[in-house]
């Protein structure tokens, strides 16, 4: 919409709009797969810029951060360079729930992956608002086409495909009480000019909210009041390619405090000057990191939150407060975070505030990111209503190796429900109705017991190579791998030993009710009171393996019944994501339907009869009428 | 293409007695073996050849005759679903014909969805491909009334029994699951001692429920059946001696029974939905003429109509009153009272319905105080059953089935919570079988879990950042 003078700058393969978390992963993807590729940024210093909570991983988060190393991300890697923190959560739940969760130093992050970029060949950084996609509509077909770009300053970039990662920014604005600013998020300037843009391509936009807390000055606080929050004392990596012993070091704290009934009543006694309890915001806000306000109102009965203090970084004093977002008004804010306990003197350096911003319901992509009305155009992060950056950089790193796979006449990568964490992620936002900014979950994966952090590798590693973002070596040390790991499981499913009274003394040793009859090691080791490493004891064949087989080894054994149990469920879930729906079916022609599933599925236009049976409002009756009618047409075909 | 082995009965229940189950697929001769015994007593099936027609038993898991049958054999792909089929025919009326159906998706058969044996045929290519429309028709009709009466046919307290047990349910998996997504804000500690309790409390519940489904007490639907009569006639007591159980108020004061009871009750094999209305009578009192109202209602929609008569009072113009609602209906007289010195004979009865209704009633004398003649009663009913003069959809029973096969699902997942937490495995491991449970009983009322999980662990718990 800019009213400048047009010039063509340059004709690339891809243009990436926004260098957030989503935007970082799919340049680098395309231009890693050798593709000329351009990243424009509203500023280049708040590349890869972490700008609500320090932290990356976290329950399920830390699934998709591994997934993405796997695959070939940057995000594990990056993290690996720049934590000042790790921890991993749940170690004392089942292994499927085992997070990792690092703090970051924020600018080091942000610094570290703008290194990668710059040194990525075939990428250009170029800092530049997008306000105009340029496209072609065929007259036949109506379907449009994306052929480039134009930034504010008339600069036409010609591109056979775009991956639009705008994250915030999209006619963001900001909101602290009854102060409301045009920004994105930390005072960047906003994208005002690109919404008009999609609509006229006939994409469908709506407005989401999130809200970051305060940060305060770390000489004003009293942490002596706190309880301190250490890091593991052996740190686990998030990338399979780093090597832990070189990750060891020095870990900052964080601390816990908590609010209290006097913190709460001056809340409730200024919910009229919260913007969002005053009805100004519009958007709508997730239910899963609410801010103070929401937490004290929904749930009233509950004495006290917790609050977290997390650094901002080493280089910097700026302290996070973990647990109490909020808009409201600056002196309101003040006096509520100076109720809590070695907040009492604090200074703030940075206002909490609510953000508002454009984004779409990603009902409108394929499981591609790809949209449905536009070929070329291609979608990832906080622009299709998700939230995290985990989440972002997880559909950043699909979108950018689909818009690469379609312009290289490749097959595109579709990661299913029971593949991966990513798989139910893009799953979830392309196929139900999100109503809020959706996060990752570990109760959203249904066969979660396969989807463990601990085998994103094996799961995904050789897809990576396959599409050349994982090196040959990387991909090798997979294979040796699960050669290990099957061997060791086959040889201790075959190794048995008697009732001898050598074994039985090691059986009551550890509790352990004495044999009867000979049995293996493998059936052994799935006595709750024993695992591998005490089995050592009577198993002199045994050869010397890395900690990560011996890992799988257990977790493969000890939870066979479990895991064989998802197989066969994947195994019936599959049978219906392999029949896929052509899409130029034609709903209206599908005798017996019900209006409201033939409605839903000619919106929604679902590439697999898996995929229709999980829109709501189609029936199991709908789904038979469905395969009915394909096996019809594919016997007339 | 779907591989398992699906098993229904084949003909609509009717009133005949016989009915045909057919098993269908890969596993169907496998199947029937286990249950079928020939008249040697031995397990014939694998010999049998195909398109041959056999008699024998259907035996149950003590190995005691459930039915006499006639057992055939289709060997595919000759035969309408082109996969290998076995149909037993049997012979001993509604329940039986269920009962054997159960003892086949016990022995590994899967319970077939609405259509699938039309859609079976069709994509084995035995149908052609012109008759696709009408398959969908059917599949599409089916599914319709299925999903109807399975919800429809839960009896008002089941369903709400079943509702309650899910959100319990659910309330813990939520728990579980908040505090694996924030174990930052919500701690499981102690928590393995609470689950212990509460599963407990789960398994108990979902045993009464299925001893409930045993007794074909989980469903509304059967034979409409209404009790009038006037005031004080013994409505409420016959209900009560069918029932065996004190559940309408029953004195001596005539009125008492002000509102509508709904019972149900299995005589001989036949499912009744007995509703006792308040006596028919002209009134003043303003809440039993709505009462009254009600059993107008009722009683125009019934099946069957019982019209209890008092013997030891004359005959007067509510009596007429009734008779004149039952015109257009099956009806049973039970003159009741005989023990007390009768006023109203059975001519005089007939020679009403004669003159008002115009017809012959069938007549039965009881007494519901010293329970005489609810044998004769029995009897009468079976007889307007097989003569096919009141009847009921089979939907009913298949329903039953398909809740007791959810019901027994959801106890076998809460069992495996129950040996996940005897074998001390990690939390997560819960929730998953908690889920199962949760959504094989969502199956019996109908919904289905979409995100109930995700939206009860934003509502319960406060989840931190």
């Amino acid at each position: 919409m800019s009213q400048m003078q047009e010039f063509l700058m340059d004709k690339v393969d891809v243009c990436v709009i926004g260098a957030g978390h989503a935007g970082c992963e799919a340049a680098l993807a395309c231009a890693r797969l050798g593709l000329e590729t351009v990243i424009f940024t509203v500023s280049v210093d708040s590349i890869a810029l972490m700008p609500c909570n320090p932290n990356v991983g976290g329950s399920s988060k830390g699934h998709l951060v591994k997934e993405v190393d796997a695959l070939g991300g940057e995000m594990g890697k990056n993290i690996d360079k720049t934590f000042i923190q790790s921890k991993m959560l749940n170690r004392s739940k089942g292994p499927a729930v085992h997070s990792l969760r690092a703090q970051a130093d924020k600018a080091d992050y942000s610094r570290s992956m703008r290194k990668v970029l710059e040194k990525q060949e075939h990428l250009t950084i170029k800092q530049a608002e997008v306000t105009d996609l340029i496209w072609e509509e065929d007259p036949e077909t109506s379907i449009k086409k994306i052929k480039g770009v134009k930034t504010f300053t008339g600069a036409v970039y010609e591109c056979k495909a775009a991956v639009l990662c705008t994250g915030t920014y999209l006619r963001a604005r900001c909101l602290c009480g009854e102060s409301i600013t045009y920004t994105g998020p930390n005072g960047l300037q906003a994208a005002n000019h690109l919404t008009d843009s999609l609509k006229d391509m006939g994409i469908e936009l709506r407005r989401f909210k999130t809200g970051t807390p305060a940060r305060m000055e770390k000489k004003s606080l009293d942490f002596s009041k706190m309880e301190e929050q250490f890091g593991d004392e052996r740190i686990v990596p998030f990338s399979f390619s780093t090597n832990p012993e070189d990750i060891q070091k020095e870990q900052v704290s964080c601390y816990l405090t908590y609010t209290n009934e006097r913190t709460h009543e001056i809340i409730r006694a200024n919910l009229d000057r919260s913007p969002i309890y005053a009805g100004i915001i519009e958007g709508t806000g997730p239910r899963y990191c609410p801010s103070i306000e929401d937490k004290v109102v929904k749930f009233a009965d509950k004495e006290r939150h917790q609050v977290f203090i997390e650094p901002e970084g080493i280089h910097t004093d700026e302290m996070y407060v973990g647990g109490m977002s909020s808009s409201l008004p600056e002196d309101v804010q003040l006096a509520m975070y100076r109720t809590v306990p070695g907040l009492e003197n604090c200074r703030i350096v940075r206002n909490a505030y609510a953000i508002e911003y454009d984004c779409i319901d990603a009902q409108q992509l394929y499981p591609t990111l790809e949209f449905k009305k536009v070929s070329g155009l291609f979608a990832g992060g906080q622009f299709n209503g998700s939230s995290g950056y985990e989440e972002a950089a997880a559909q950043g790193l699909i979108a950018g190796i689909n818009a690469a796979m379609s312009l290289l006449g490749r097959e595109p990568l579709v990661l299913d429900r029971s593949e991966a964490y990513i798989g139910v992620l893009i799953d979830d936002l392309v196929t139900k109705e999100n109503f809020e900014p959706y996060r990752m979950m570990t109760s959203r994966a249904e066969y979660r017991l396969l989807l463990r952090q601990d085998n994103a590798d094996l799961r995904l590693r050789e897809k990576g190579f396959r599409i050349g973002l994982v090196s040959k070596e990387e991909y090798e040390a997979v294979l040796k791998k699960k050669s290990q790991i099957e061997e060791e499981i086959q040889r201790l499913k075959s190794v048995t030993i008697g009732a001898s009274e050598k074994y039985q003394i090691f059986l009551e040793k550890y509790g352990s009710s004495p044999l009867k009859t000979g049995t293996s090691l493998a059936e052994l080791m799935c006595r709750p009171e024993l695992d591998y490493e005490k089995l050592g004891e009577i198993d002199p064949g045994r050869k010397e393996l890395p900690d990560s087989v011996i890992e799988q080894v257990e977790i493969e054994i000890k939870y066979e019944g479990y895991i064989e149990r998802q197989l066969r469920q994947v195994e019936q879930f599959k049978k219906m994501e392999k029949k896929k729906i052509p899409q130029d079916l034609d709903y209206d022609e599908v005798p017996s339907l019900r209006i409201e599933a033939r409605q839903k599925l000619k919106n929604l236009r679902p590439v697999s009869v898996g995929q229709a049976s999980r829109i709501s409002g189609v029936s199991p009756a709908d789904i038979s009428v469905l395969l009915v009618y394909l096996e019809h047409r594919k016997g007339k075909n | 293409m779907d591989t398992d082995t699906i098993a229904a009965i084949g003909t609509a229940l009717s009133n005949s007695g016989i009915g045909i189950i057919r098993v269908s697929g890969k596993e169907a001769v496998h199947v029937v073996n286990q249950i079928y015994r020939d008249k040697n007593g031995s397990q014939t099936m694998h010999s049998m050849k195909s398109h041959t027609i056999h008699y024998g038993f259907i035996v149950d898991e003590k190995g005691e005759a459930v039915d006499e049958v006639m057992v055939s054999y289709m060997k595919g792909p000759k035969s309408f679903t082109a996969e290998d089929t076995v149909e037993i025919n049997c012979h001993g009326g509604i329940l039986l014909l269920n009962r054997v159906l159960e003892l086949v998706i016990k022995s590994g058969a899967r319970l077939a969805e609405p259509g699938e044996f039309t859609k079976r045929a069709f994509l084995n290519g035995r149908i052609d491909l012109t008759e696709a429309e009408a398959v969908m028709d059917v599949i599409g009709a089916e599914n319709e009334l299925a999903l109807k009466s399975s919800v429809s046919q839960l009896k008002g307290a089941v369903s709400s029994r079943i509702k309650e047990l899910r959100e319990k349910i659910l309330y813990e998996t939520a728990f579980i699951e908040s505090a694996l997504d924030d174990p930052e804000h919500i701690s499981l500690n102690g928590y393995k001692e609470h689950l212990e309790k509460v599963l407990k409390e789960l398994l108990t519940e979902a045993d009464k429920l299925l001893s409930g489904a045993d007794d074909g007490k989980i469903l509304k639907e059967g034979i409409h059946t209404v009790i009038v009569g006037k005031p004080n006639a013994g409505k409420s007591s016959f209900l009560n001696l069918l029932l065996g159980e004190d559940k309408a108020i029953v004195t001596d004061i005539a009125g008492t029974t002000r509102d509508i009871l709904e019972e149900h009750v299995l005589l001989k094999g036949m499912d009744l939905k007995l509703i006792d209305t308040a006596g028919i009578r002209f009134t003043e009192d303003a809440v039993e003429k709505i009462g009254v109202e009600k059993a107008r209602e009722y009683a125009q929609n019934a099946d069957l109509i019982l019209f209890m008569a008092d013997s030891s009072v004359p005959l007067d113009e509510n009596d007429e009153e009734i008779i004149r609602l039952t015109s257009s209906k099956k009806c049973i007289v039970l003159l009741n009272k005989t023990d007390l010195k009768p006023v109203v004979t059975e001519d005089m009865i007939r020679k009403a319905f004669y003159d008002i209704a115009e017809r012959e009633p069938v007549i039965i004398k009881i007494s519901a105080r010293e329970s005489v003649g609810v044998e004769e009663f029995e009897k009468a009913l079976q007889e307007m059953f097989f003569k096919g003069e009141i009847s009921f959809e089979n939907e009913v029973y298949i329903t039953n089935l398909r809740h007791k096969e959810a019901l027994q699902d959801a106890k076998t997942s809460l069992l495996m919570v129950e040996k996940s937490l005897r074998e001390n495995l990690p939390e997560d491991f819960y929730s998953i079988d908690l889920m199962g449970a949760y959504v094989s009983l969502g199956k019996i009322i109908g919904e289905e879990i979409s995100d109930d999980l995700v939206e009860e662990i934003f509502s319960k718990f406060c989840m931190g950042k």
